[in-house]
């Protein structure tokens, strides 16, 4: 059973950050990974300032998110700044024809996956629940229950098995949801029948105010074997590494062997959502010190040192940045509210005598407040 | 028409839905080589194979939420939980997920999954066997809960179920598993009455009686020996309990006047009081006398050598009955 870069029980808790799999330093710097490097073979400049461009323009929807909230526009914002590379380089793995199931938190691959502007902001103002259409985006709506699409992977993995095709079903997951029995029942299930299913265990270290210690003693990557999947901790604020194992996760789905986790270690550098206050539960030299590895910072080094961070390069990210920005804040200003008798709409696919009393009585009720007709 | 038993009627009504459907799939525990432990699934894993007919892991929440996934695949799943108390570890994804996956995507995604439920007690069952938490369902939108009563319907409102693009928690009652009775096998779908409707199962003038699933069986019992006491009892088998048929309740209603509601669940925020307040709203006009429920005490389900006190009888039918006809009864008296 393959599970590299983990710790022994007696060697460190799950906060140790350095025992992972890395291909960028901290600096910049690209190390060999005997494990990972073959998974990346490809990757030349042009992919990387790829990358790079995806994590800058998540991290401009993010900081518009939380600059729409403050401003009284969305209801509430869950940032993602200091995860971009964990949802970007393990989306960017993933085919058009996968299917995955995020959390509320995964913004990312809702981008990567080709989320629309107001995909990003409707649901968080409270204009609809799922912006988008799931089979267009071969992406489930975000869940906020903990875990619960752990299982729903696992399930459409087992579709994916019996239609006979090589698609690959993803579940996105945080640290907290670790603890949870859905996320636990998942991998029984996956493990059970070799489903073609990829675990994300996003370890941002921090669930709301519980540290990853009140979850977990030993690497979250550390129980995937004893359910008989094999597991990887990887760097999560580098780039390279969350492409490389996920690439190898989904190869080991494709080609029949069932179930990978990953375990990405990275940090929530902004509070849960924008009604927490981390400051009341963390430090602020551990955010300083987190804010040192800042995945976007480490790519930029990387194409810096290959001579492949011109200013050119730059202003193009930059205009594409300021036009999503600008599009995202269009879909937050201009978004129109529908009309209240909808919300009786798509409870059920099929009629049902108790809505449409329901839907009766009050399009009857809403016509009371109609303007009364000139006599 | 054959006669079948309830559970070989379910058994058949699995068999043909999977035979003409290739998406409908059946999950749940020993329900592959064992047959399930009430045996409804007999002979379906070695006719239609493993991949079809799912044993699964013993996790409740598991089997519902790999159903889940499986439904946004294309597929339609048949999951069987093994006994009524043993749901409540998947209620997460059934209330959050399988209710609500249709209108968090706008209609985009369908949850076209039935939920059997072997339900409620009377077989002597251990703790946690004898359960009746329909109301739970009742209350969650999204979900369409059915009661069955007898082999016909099980038969047709099981493969209503499955052809709906709806959620259906679909409750069986295990004593009538095996309560025999006429089945037309080849009844075309479109021809059936919905699944929604309700039956009358005794026509009466004097009185309503409202129920569904297991106690209905007691309630036409009731009707019979009320009879004789000259007091004529309608009984009403709503056999959906989500949603409920009222206009076929409240033309009954309108024509006796009273109403009793007997099912074996709890009395408190149950079905009945639901029934009850839809009905007075309604019909308050014509009612002669305030409605009453026949129900399970509130009381975690008891010790099988005490089940009879709990479940609503025949005798308990009637008290009630004449309440609502101002005859002596116990409580006459009591609460004055």
């Amino acid at each position: 059973m393959t599970m590299t870069h983990t710790l022994t029980p007696t060697a460190d808790l799950a906060t140790d950050i350095d025992d992972v799999a890395r291909l960028l330093t901290p600096d910049g710097e690209r190390i060999a990974d005997p494990e990972l490097d073959r998974w990346v073979a490809d990757v030349d400049a042009a992919t990387l300032r790829g990358l790079y461009r995806d994590m800058v323009l998540l991290r401009r929807i993010d900081t518009e998110g939380v600059a729409l909230q403050r401003q009284g526009q969305l209801a509430l914002w869950p940032p993602c700044q200091g995860q971009e590379a964990t949802q970007i380089g393990t989306a960017r793995a993933l085919r058009a024809d996968d299917f995955a199931f995020p959390s509320y938190r995964e913004t990312g691959v809702v981008y990567a996956r080709g989320g629309k502007p107001s995909d990003f902001v409707l649901a968080w103002r409270g204009e609809e629940h799922s912006t988008y259409n799931p089979y267009d985006l071969n992406t489930a709506t975000q869940q906020i229950i903990i875990g619960a699409q752990s299982l729903h992977a696992v399930g459409y993995a087992m579709g994916i098995q019996r239609d006979g095709t090589d698609q690959v079903a993803v579940a996105y997951f945080g640290d907290g949801a670790s603890s949870q029995g859905d996320v636990n029942e998942a991998m029984v299930f996956a493990s059970s029948y070799g489903a073609p299913v990829v675990f994300v265990c996003t370890n941002n270290q921090w669930a709301i105010s519980e540290p990853v210690t009140v979850q977990a003693k030993f690497p979250i990557a550390g129980r995937a074997p004893g359910f008989g999947i094999p597991s990887m901790r990887v760097d999560g604020n580098d780039v390279l590494a969350c492409l490389a194992a996920m690439r190898w996760a989904i190869d080991n789905a494709r080609r029949g062997n069932g179930p990978a986790f990953i375990e990405a270690v990275t940090y929530r550098m902004g509070p849960h959502t924008t009604s927490d206050d981390p400051t009341r539960y963390r430090d602020k030299e551990e955010v300083e010190s987190w804010r040192r590895r800042d995945p976007i910072a480490r790519v930029e080094a990387l194409l810096r040192s290959q001579n492949e961070f011109d200013e050119a390069f730059v202003a193009s990210v930059d205009a594409d940045a300021d036009a999503l920005a600008a599009a995202v804040r269009h879909a937050a200003m201009s978004a129109t509210t529908r009309p209240p008798l909808t919300i009786l709409d798509d409870v059920y696919a099929e009629p049902h005598s108790g809505i449409d009393e329901q839907r009766e009585w009050f399009g009857a009720y809403l016509n009371g407040f109609a303007p009364a007709e000139e006599a | 028409m054959v006669q079948l038993t309830m559970a070989k009627a379910i058994n058949e009504g699995l068999r043909r839905a999977m035979a003409d459907d290739p998406k409908v799939l059946v999950m749940g525990e020993d329900i592959g080589k064992l047959g399930g432990v009430f045996r409804i699934t007999d002979g379906l894993q070695s006719e239609f194979g493993a991949q079809r007919v799912v044993d699964t892991p013993l996790a409740e929440a598991g089997i519902m939420g790999t159903a889940v996934g499986l439904a946004f695949r294309g597929y339609r799943p048949v999951v069987e939980i093994q006994f009524d108390g043993f749901v409540y570890p998947a209620f997460d994804q059934i209330v959050c997920q399988v209710a609500k996956l249709h209108y968090r995507t706008r209609g985009n995604v369908t949850m076209p999954i039935t939920i059997r439920i072997p339900w409620a007690g009377g077989v002597g069952a251990a703790e946690h066997h004898s359960e009746s938490p329909e109301a739970y369902f009742v209350h969650t939108s999204g979900l369409r809960v059915i009661a069955v009563s007898n082999p016909q319907d099980a038969y047709v409102m099981l493969r209503q179920a499955i052809a709906s693009n709806d959620p259906v928690v679909y409750f069986e009652p295990k004593r009538l598993y095996h309560t025999k009775g006429e089945v037309d096998l080849d009844v075309q779908l479109a021809d059936a009455p919905p699944m929604g409707l309700a039956r009358i199962a005794r026509e009466g003038e004097d009185v309503t009686l409202l129920t569904y699933g297991s106690q209905v069986a007691t309630a036409l019992d009731a009707a019979t020996a009320a009879e004789d006491d000259g007091v004529s009892i309608e009984v009403i088998d709503l056999r959906s309990i989500s949603p409920v048929d009222y206009r076929t309740v409240t033309a009954s209603v309108r024509k006796t006047g009273r109403v009793v509601v007997t099912h074996e669940a709890a009395r408190e925020a149950g079905v009945g009081a639901e029934l009850i307040a839809s009905v007075t709203e309604r019909c308050f006009n014509y009612l002669e006398a305030a409605p009453q429920r026949v129900t399970g005490h509130d009381i975690p389900y008891p010790p099988a050598k005490l089940e009879k006190h709990h479940l609503p009888d025949l005798d308990r039918i009637l008290d009630a009955v004449d309440r609502v006809m101002d005859r002596p009864n116990s409580l006459s008296g009591v609460l004055d």
